[in-house]
């Protein structure tokens, strides 16, 4: 008997799993980490020493709660952790593990693949140095380590705070917030924010806390290079018509998140456009259920809806996938769930109108500027190109001037060129269009494919 | 000489045993549990250098996403130096190219 | 809501490299010519195929037209405003054994009259020369002139320079409806916008790629087209070591290094996803992987970044259709080449545009009629050529 399979042990996941176990199935649970938690909740290695306190302040109570949750699953589920989804086709994902290629059919599949940092690149972006705010959440977390002495956070969003916070809790030194968003953002967000009130007085603690220990905070702060030869020295940046510099060794950078969308993608699932969001995400009914029957979308990882909501995504997909075969669930605990997703949606529209994406980022952007940091692609290269050949879609785009060709298939640079092509052309982002996914959905090593060859064919490679 | 400098700080967790592996043929320690990541930028400034604008690089993303952090070995393989535990003997070299 | 009407000297549907060629070859002849292409120019098998710019290895009946191409591609940059990376780099035909050596022997006395200057290689010289090819190439037979370049650039760019040159290109115009008599042409669409419009002509050129069959189905010449899929794949860029473009005798992988380093291998078909587009296909990969370590030990370090496929039209002796309709006057036929048309496609644009002007071409193309797929008349129901009974093997490069 195939059982379900899900990928991703972050919250969403983790949450999904518990469902199906509780209800008698014993799905298989592939993550690409060491340990559940996802990034949110990344877990540092098992013998390190900080408390959740530590580790995750104010969250340490969910974090607690999600890694118990996932312990407690530990006979329960077939996990499979270091493990990367490259491939699905046939009913069937092909794996990445030790180095070795195994395919996992599955009957009923949940996919709750995560996001990562949505990045703007600046000049500079590429020093060592740099990191996302992810990056340097990370760090911090997962290795106990800050990302240089005086460190600078720029963008905007809530991580920006809370990265701050964490750090200068740590004892790091944070020469400045530098937040794109102006206080009249905020303000005009606040009753938007008002429906999650716990979460909003949240982050006005950490603002405060930051003040009151010192650390500048600047709004309407606009980066305009991250200065250095060899490595970060510096951060110079437009604020109220006066351009400023300053001194750091390290920058955390990132404006909210994007969705981790090629899994889905390479399923076959309908995508819309989100305006929230600014992306190209897979459709999902409020159960979690994709345009691809058998298949669950839940937390971050089809649109990006917060730690808390991915729980409840992850438990809500998982109990479709058993009312879908015919399992009985509790109704009244999915209406529920479903009302808490749903409710959250204000609040999410509240962030995005406090911490605004920069929509003149493009317009803003120099030629010099390198936007695809693999293969070393500029602005004015990619402006030359539309210029030159018309170009009006994500995808020509990158076949015209490789943007996205490198080694992060467009992970770090697709936002920018989506924006400056928009730009460029005259077009809507959503015009535009997503970058198609394609297997690998991450680099695999030759060696690792041939050898899963060779272990069906020996004459091949004799 | 921007490389030599370390780029991350230890802020917690230094109470581990010591890892002994070699970066740039020259001797070096890192503590265990710390990623490849780690255990060479806490002593130095650069993981590889980008093929195309030779510029240094020292990883970006820090959950393998950005693929900016693979150094190379003496033995001519790559780690993808975020996700991998830093190994007794390990010989890293971060001057490699793409790595 | 709007209508448009377009009257023209030559319509062309398909902007892949062959109908994009002939609209540039056209327009220097000075006639009028409206193109067709329902996605974007170059977006099919003409800007996602292996990129190999090679006349070695093709049957003999293709060398003249491969020729011709082969001059037209040393013009490239003073023809079409770039030179697409192309790069007369050497294409390596390699022998995994005696038996594949005299084969090749064979091809280079055949080919003797055609230019190619192909030399053959074995034993310590073939070491000396690729000190990174695996133990199980005995030789091989180089074609210095022959080379590779960036699909991905050189046909949307002749789709620019026909444009340039005074054609009219309708991207994202689907031909929904096609009307033929003794007055001409008259082509119908309603593209993406939502506008219609309407093209006529008293010249066809059907160089709907891998789609052509229906066109010819429709003024009653079918034609046995079989879609093929071939399974591609890049590696990350890698410290440059080659310069040929390789292919295996008898078959296999095919695998060229670009100037910033990617390997770009190819080799067995993917998956169709629908009548229009393919993907990779997870078997294709990993006897691909297992191949191109076979070949280049080396490469067992490297990681793939990227696969993909695409969609091109065989007929069953792998030869083109390509020449005037025997059915339809004013329609010319231009396509199933069955994944090599890139090398030939700038000649078989030049071709078409004389069919058009002239009726005939000064390059021989008999061998390419589409009569040979002719129903005879005595047997209504049995086609001249028979189908194969599967996909055909991407074995011939």
């Amino acid at each position: 008997m195939t059982p379900p399979v899900i990928v991703g042990a972050g919250p969403a996941g983790v949450r999904a799993a518990q469902a199906l176990v509780a209800h008698g199935l014993r799905p298989v649970l592939i993550d690409e980490a060491p340990r559940a938690g996802g990034q949110v909740y990344r877990r540092p290695p098992a013998h390190f020493r900080r408390t959740a306190a530590a580790l995750y302040g104010t969250e340490a109570t969910r974090a607690t709660a999600l890694h118990a949750a996932a312990d407690a699953l530990a006979d329960h589920v077939d996990h499979r952790p270091d493990s990367l989804v490259w491939n699905a086709q046939g009913g069937a994902l092909d794996v990445l593990r030790g180095g070795r290629i195994e395919r996992v059919p599955y009957q009923g599949l949940v996919v709750a693949t995560g996001a990562t940092d949505r990045v703007l690149p600046v000049p500079g972006w590429t020093l060592p140095g740099a990191f996302t705010l992810g990056g340097a959440q990370v760090a911090l977390k997962f290795q106990g380590c800050a990302i240089g002495e005086r460190v600078v956070l720029m963008g905007s969003g809530p991580l920006l705070y809370l990265v701050a916070y964490q750090y200068a809790k740590a004892g790091a030194r944070v020469a400045a917030v530098l937040d794109s968003a102006r206080l009249a953002d905020q303000v005009a967000a606040l009753p938007l924010m008002l429906t999650q009130p716990s979460t909003l007085m949240k982050g006005a603690w950490y603002v405060a806390w930051l003040r009151a220990h010192g650390v500048p905070i600047v709004r309407a702060a606009r980066p305009l290079q991250i200065v250095g030869g060899e490595r970060v020295e510096g951060v110079r940046f437009e604020h109220g018509g006066h351009t400023r510099t300053i001194d750091c060794d390290a920058v955390g950078m990132g404006h909210a998140l994007r969705s981790e969308t090629q899994l889905a993608d390479l399923l076959g699932c309908h995508f819309d456009f989100d305006e929230l969001q600014r992306a190209h995400l897979p459709q999902r009914d409020a159960a979690g259920r994709s345009s691809v029957p058998g298949l669950y979308l839940a937390g971050d990882g089809a649109g990006i809806l917060g730690a808390d909501a991915a729980e409840w995504a992850g438990e809500r997909a998982a109990l479709a996938l058993l009312e879908d075969r015919g399992v009985a669930v509790d109704a009244d605990r999915a209406r529920a769930l479903e009302r808490r997703l749903a409710g959250i949606r204000p609040f999410r529209r509240g962030l995005e109108r406090a911490f605004p994406f920069p929509t003149d980022w493009a317009a803003r952007a120099d030629d010099e500027l390198v936007v695809c940091r693999c293969e070393n692609i500029s602005a004015g290269q990619l402006r030359a190109t539309v210029r030159e050949t018309g170009a009006d879609d994500i995808n020509r785009l990158k076949a015209l001037s490789r943007v996205g060709m490198g080694r992060c298939q467009g992970r770090m640079c697709g936002v920018a060129a989506t924006e400056l092509l928009a730009h460029a052309c005259g077009r809507t982002v959503r015009e535009v269009g997503r970058l198609r996914g394609q297997a690998p959905i991450k680099p695999v090593p030759l060696s690792a494919l041939s050898a899963s060859s060779a272990l069906r064919e020996p004459e091949a490679t004799a | 000489m921007g490389s030599r400098r370390p780029l991350l700080v230890r802020l917690a967790e230094t109470d581990r045993a010591s890892v002994a592996f070699t970066l740039d043929g020259e001797p070096a320690t890192a503590l265990e549990g710390d990623t490849v990541l780690t255990a060479v930028l806490t002593q130095h400034g650069r993981l590889l250098r980008n093929e195309f604008s030779h510029a240094p690089r020292a990883g970006f993303c820090l959950m393998g996403a950005c693929q900016d952090c693979w150094i190379a070995t003496a033995d001519g393989e790559r780690l993808r130096a975020c996700a991998t535990v830093i190994a007794p003997g390990m010989t890293l070299l971060s001057g490699g190219e793409g790595a | 809501m709007t209508a448009k009407r377009f009257v023209t000297d030559v319509a062309i549907v398909g902007g892949g490299i062959v109908g994009s060629s002939a609209a540039l070859a056209l327009r220097r002849m000075g006639l009028k010519v409206v193109l067709l292409e329902r996605d974007l120019c170059g977006s099919r098998s003409s800007g996602v195929n292996y990129g190999g710019v090679r006349r070695q290895g093709r049957p003999l009946s293709q060398l003249p037209l491969a020729q011709r191409a082969h001059e037209i591609w040393g013009r490239l940059p003073e023809l079409i405003g770039t030179d697409g990376e192309y790069e007369r780099s050497g294409h390596f035909k390699i022998a995994r054994s005696a038996a594949d050596m005299v084969s090749l022997e064979r091809y280079r006395a055949m080919s003797e009259g055609f230019d190619l200057d192909l030399e053959l290689i074995t034993g310590e010289r073939l070491r000396a020369l690729c000190p990174w090819l695996g133990a199980k190439a005995v030789g091989g037979s180089l074609c210095p002139a022959d080379g590779q370049a960036n699909p991905r650039l050189v046909s949307p760019a002749f789709a620019r320079a026909a444009e340039r040159a005074g054609a009219v290109l309708l991207e994202r115009t689907p031909v929904d409806e096609v009307i033929g008599d003794r007055n001409g042409f008259t082509l119908r669409s309603r593209n993406s916008a939502g506008n219609t419009l309407e093209v006529q002509a008293p010249l066809l050129l059907n160089c709907a790629g891998a789609w052509a069959g229906q066109l010819a189905a429709q003024f009653g010449e079918p034609v046995p087209m079989r879609s093929g899929h071939p399974a591609m794949a890049v590696t990350e860029p890698l410290p440059h070591f080659m310069d040929w473009s390789l292919g295996v005798e008898g078959g296999g992988i095919y695998c060229r290094q670009v100037a910033r380093g990617n390997l770009v291998l190819g080799g067995g078909s993917g998956l169709a996803l629908d009548a229009d587009r393919a993907r990779s296909d997870r078997e294709a990969i990993t006897v691909l992987a297992g191949q191109a370590i076979e070949l280049i030990p080396a490469l067992r370090g490297a990681q793939l970044i990227r696969t993909w496929s695409g969609t091109e039209g065989y007929l069953p002796d792998r030869e083109p259709v390509l020449g005037c309709s025997r059915t339809m006057p004013g329609l010319i036929h231009g396509f199933g080449f069955a994944g090599a048309g890139f090398q030939v496609g700038p000649a078989v644009g030049e071709v078409l545009a004389e069919l058009a002007r002239d009726g005939r071409s000064s390059t021989p193309i008999d061998a390419f009629g589409i009569e040979r797929f002719a129903v005879p008349p005595t047997s209504p129901t049995a086609p001249m050529a028979s189908a194969p009974a599967a996909i055909p093997e991407f074995s011939h490069r």
